[in-house]
């Protein structure tokens, strides 16, 4: 029976003792080391934590170099096209232009020459006049001579008359 | 891998060695109570291990050695304070009367208790819970006591240099017996503070943890050898303290809502209410009562087991003769070993359940009735 009955002095040490080491131990003990652990998880997973943003922040930056890159390359790409495109246009164009010149140049070549020509017609035709009268008063003046004479003359006439 | 086998091959040993220790003092305990009994003709073992288990006021180390402790009286006539050595003769046995000159009482010592008595050496008080002509109040520093405050000075030792530790590791790794302790308050606060009440549970902490530390010191000292059988935590004064102590809590902290649920339990019909109410009611106090009873029960069971091991040979030596007897101790001896392996187990799990328990007490109190 003994052993189920509390003493009363056992009970009175007991809380005394309980009593002022829980506060002890609450004050000095159990404050700072739960503050201490609780400080160094949030100290742990603050390190964790921006260890990934840094993982993050790396990937952020390999992807925006690769965008540059990716970028710039275009660009370069982007600029040969084009100049190979005006170098076509320049060279087409100057085709054109040399041809439109070339067409100019035989048009007016042409031009000259029918002008020429029509000259030369006209000249032809006052001097092929002029040698018919000459053939003309030749054959009258020898008109009284024997008709051998008047074909020798006109022979003769006919040769003198050069084309020229 | 090295590493953890060398401190496994450590534990092993410093476990082998313990046990040795303790088997060797519980029989060098068990045979001093050969020698007393044999003059009473034959070995009682009920009588030796209750006894064992009980308070005293000398803390026996071994055979021939043991501490009378100082006895603190408050008696009618007013406060005595003297050594228990006072009653001891020169066999060591509690047989002399004290005469006070304080309070002119004259004491005796009878089945483990102070008496006062009368001039024929009638008793005239007792130890009780009162002072007045029939009782009056041991307050003395007996074994359980120095127990207690061996533990609780360990605690505050132990837990002191830790705080100190922290203050100057700064956030860094733990070191030492940091790390020895860390996991442990961690286990309290994660493991039975957080699940059981919550995000509040850091109100609780000092308590819950100071629980758990005084309990398990407490059981571990009681299986230390040589410290006279120290049994704090195996004692119904104490584990009852620690009861109440959970239910005071409980009781202060308790909000609208769990008083309502015990005297209106909600969605209850009225006819009901009757039988729930007495039932809500007496199982308020039955929780602090199993709480206190379980850790006495087991911590004083372990107790028990452990001699009455211990305690066999002997009967078998008082039976059949030596040969018997030390036949008996192979069995025997390998019997404590495990049940002291199990003690130490238990240690823990009765300072976890009693923990937890509180706990759960405390998240039930505040917890949100909707």
């Amino acid at each position: 029976m003994e052993l189920v009955t509390p003493g009363f002095g056992l009970v009175f040490w007991t809380t005394i003792s309980f009593l002022s080491v829980l506060f002890l131990l609450g004050k000095f003990a159990w404050g700072p080391i739960l503050r201490s652990i609780k400080e160094r998880e949030l100290t742990i997973s603050d390190a964790l934590d921006s260890a990934a943003k840094a993982k993050e922040e790396m990937r952020k930056l390999k992807e925006s170099n690769d965008e540059l890159l990716r970028e710039a390359r275009e660009e370069r790409d982007a600029m040969l096209r084009e100049a190979k495109g005006t170098k076509d246009q320049l060279i087409s164009e100057a085709k054109t232009q040399a041809k439109v010149e070339a067409d100019k140049i035989i048009a007016s070549a042409k031009d000259e020459i029918r002008g020429e020509k029509a000259k030369a017609i006209g000249e032809l035709k006052d001097k092929v006049a002029e040698i018919s009268f000459d053939i003309a008063e030749k054959v009258l003046a020898e008109k009284l001579s024997d008709s051998e004479k008047q074909t020798a003359s006109v022979t003769k006439a006919l040769n003198e008359i050069s084309f020229n | 891998m090295g590493r953890l086998e060398r401190t496994k091959s450590q534990l092993q040993a410093s476990i082998l060695s313990l046990v040795t220790i303790l088997f060797l003092s519980l029989s060098v305990s068990a045979s001093e109570a050969v020698d007393t009994s044999s003059t009473e003709g034959k070995f009682n073992a009920g009588e030796l291990i209750i006894h064992h288990v009980l308070d005293a006021h000398e803390i026996h180390i071994v055979d021939g050695l043991s501490i009378p402790l100082p006895m603190i009286l408050f008696t009618e006539n007013g406060m005595d304070v003297f050594n228990y050595s006072v009653f001891l003769n020169e066999d060591h046995e509690p047989t002399q009367h004290y005469t006070s000159n304080a309070t002119g009482n004259v004491y005796a010592y009878h089945h483990g208790h102070p008496m006062i008595i009368g001039d024929d050496g009638e008793e005239l008080a007792h130890v009780g819970w009162g002072i007045n002509e029939h009782s009056f109040l041991d307050m003395s520093i007996t074994k359980n006591v120095v127990g207690l405050l061996l533990s609780l000075g360990l605690m505050l030792w132990m837990f002191l240099s830790v705080a100190k530790a922290y203050k100057s590791n700064n956030n860094g790794a733990p070191r030492g017996f940091q790390s020895f302790v860390e996991p442990l308050i961690l286990f309290v606060r994660d493991e039975i503070a957080k699940p059981s009440i919550g995000n509040n549970h850091n109100r609780y902490m000092p308590f819950l943890l100071t629980v758990f530390f005084f309990i398990w010191i407490g059981n571990l000292l009681g299986l230390v050898p040589f410290l006279g059988g120290l049994n704090v935590t195996g004692n119904i004064a104490v584990t009852a303290v620690l009861a109440v102590f959970t239910f005071l809590i409980t009781s202060v902290i308790a909000n609208k809502g769990y008083w309502k649920h015990m005297v209106a339990p909600p969605g209850v019909p009225v006819w009901l209410l009757p039988i729930i109410v007495p039932i809500e009611i007496f199982g308020m106090f039955n929780k602090p009562i199993v709480l206190c009873l379980r850790l006495f029960a087991n911590i004083t069971a372990g107790h028990i087991i452990i001699l009455s091991f211990t305690c066999l040979i002997f009967i078998f030596n008082d039976l059949s003769g030596p040969g018997t007897a030390y036949g008996v101790s192979v069995g025997t001896v390998l019997f404590s070993i495990f049940m002291t392996c199990l003690e130490l187990l238990v240690a823990f799990l009765q300072a976890y359940v009693f923990t937890l328990l509180s706990a759960l007490y405390f998240g039930q109190a505040i917890e949100d009735h909707h």
